[in-house]
């Protein structure tokens, strides 16, 4: 009698499993189309605002895309993607995902566009966990800080200015903030500072699956 | 009817989810920060809690008594997992406020103890009605906390409205003060426990008081049908 219930109780129990696994896989089915969609509506909206020569026809800026793997100046150990843009067929600027590993309160996921000769284009937040209030000013729609990198050069002899004023640089920190600025101002810098060490970035084929 | 009126009540004051019950402090605190991250937490609680309550209402006669929390947990992450696709694919400026706190809401033991406590014993119109209530509590108690905890962090209210409800929400923003240094303790979680605490501390001062009314009321009643009786 025990055996026959427990033995019905699973089997009712599985098919609830069933029942629920069958209903979400069909409205994943139904939704991920529109959400790939969805995200690659924002990251081309994030892509054409750091780059500000661009217009949003041109979606090839997407396909043209290597992934590059480096920990010490991209902050992460999985590969992240480099665009290309393009005029006349040479680069005239690269569009670089890069991480933040040092923020207050982890990984601050960037985007730099800089040019091969390492100036600084623009810069964006993609995803961060800073504190409300304090540490997300780093975004543009909360402060301009983020844009004080527009054409902003990377050289060797101006790496000391590339820091918040705490620490002798040219860029502010925020009241009460520090160590969030601080670690967005070296990732940019650093991103900067990979892209001029890697020339051959540009003749690279694409190879970002999409 | 009147078992209506006593769920409203139950909802909304006497066993009120945020103050008494304690349920849900996680999501509770952590998003509070803000009115409209409260407000988008509470209405996204309320439509999972609502949903899941009419769910387990309509099962509650086929769900043996040994495997019904296990079959509640698959229906209600099934719902909120649901709501977190159609919003990422049909709201995606709501998603990308509300991203982190939509899969939170199935960790919400509001839901889980609505389901055991009312829905899994109670018809379906009662346990819709149970929900409404229970998750209106719930909002009411995370908007309170969200507009206090914001005006005293950043002196606004409304602030990144527009994130949620389109740009026409910019216009919602008032500034109540303003300031040039935010009162940090009032946006970070132990900012959140201490206004918590403050609100239950209010109710409970409040309670009292209708209570010790309430007895008082009653003494001179039962008082008067005494002097009524001896006459």
């Amino acid at each position: 009698m025990m055996l026959k219930n427990i033995g019905k109780n699973a089997f009712l129990l599985g098919f609830v499993a069933a029942l629920c696994v069958l209903i979400l896989g069909l409205v994943n089915q139904l939704t991920s189309p529109r959400i790939q969609q969805q995200n690659m509506i924002s990251k081309l909206a994030i892509l054409y605002e750091v780059l500000p020569d661009a217009d949003s026809s041109q979606h090839h800026l997407l396909q043209d895309c290597v992934l590059v793997t480096d920990a010490r100046f991209l902050g992460r150990d999985t590969p992240q993607a480099v665009y290309r843009w393009r005029e006349q067929d040479a680069v005239s600027a690269y569009i670089i995902e890069t991480t933040a590993p040092d923020g207050y309160s982890g990984n601050i996921d960037l985007i730099v566009a800089a040019t091969p000769t390492g100036t600084v284009l623009g810069s964006r937040v993609l995803r961060h966990l800073e504190t409300p209030g304090l540490g997300d000013k780093i975004e543009s729609r909360r402060s301009d800080w983020i844009l004080s990198f527009n054409q902003q050069p990377v050289s060797d002899s101006n790496l000391q200015k590339w820091a918040v004023k705490k620490d002798g640089g040219q860029f502010d920190q925020f009241t009460g903030a520090t160590i969030t600025p601080r670690a967005v101002v070296n990732a940019v810098r650093n991103a900067a500072l990979f892209l001029q060490q890697h020339p051959e970035l540009a003749t690279m084929p694409a190879n970002c699956e999409e | 009817m009147s078992q209506f009126k006593e769920i409203a009540y139950q909802g909304l004051w006497k066993n009120n989810p945020g103050l008494v019950q304690l349920l849900g402090l996680c999501p509770l605190l952590a998003v509070s920060s803000t009115l409209t991250n409260a407000l988008g937490l509470g209405v996204a609680t309320l439509l999972v809690l609502l949903s899941s309550n009419i769910a387990i209402s309509l099962v509650r006669h086929h769900v043996p008594n040994e495997i019904r929390i296990p079959v509640f947990v698959l229906i209600i992450i099934g719902f909120v997992t649901v709501l977190e696709l159609t919003i990422n694919a049909f709201a995606f400026g709501l998603y990308q406020s509300l991203g982190i706190f939509i899969p939170l809401i199935g960790t919400n033991c509001i839901i889980i103890g609505r389901a055991e406590a009312f829905a899994s014993k109670n018809p379906v119109l009662p346990s819709a009605f149970d929900a409404t209530m229970m998750g209106t509590g719930f909002t009411l108690v995370l908007v309170l906390l969200g507009g206090i905890r914001e005006i005293l962090g950043q002196g606004t209210l409304f602030d990144g409205a527009e994130q949620m409800f389109g740009s026409w929400a910019k216009g919602l923003r008032i500034e109540v003060f303003h300031s040039e240094n935010h009162f940090l303790l009032a946006m970070l979680p132990p900012g959140a426990f201490l206004c918590m605490g403050m609100l239950i501390a209010l109710r409970t001062v409040i309670n009292n008081k209708l209570q010790q009314r309430q007895q008082t009321a009653q003494k001179t009643i039962t008082r008067s049908r005494v002097t009524g009786t001896t006459q």
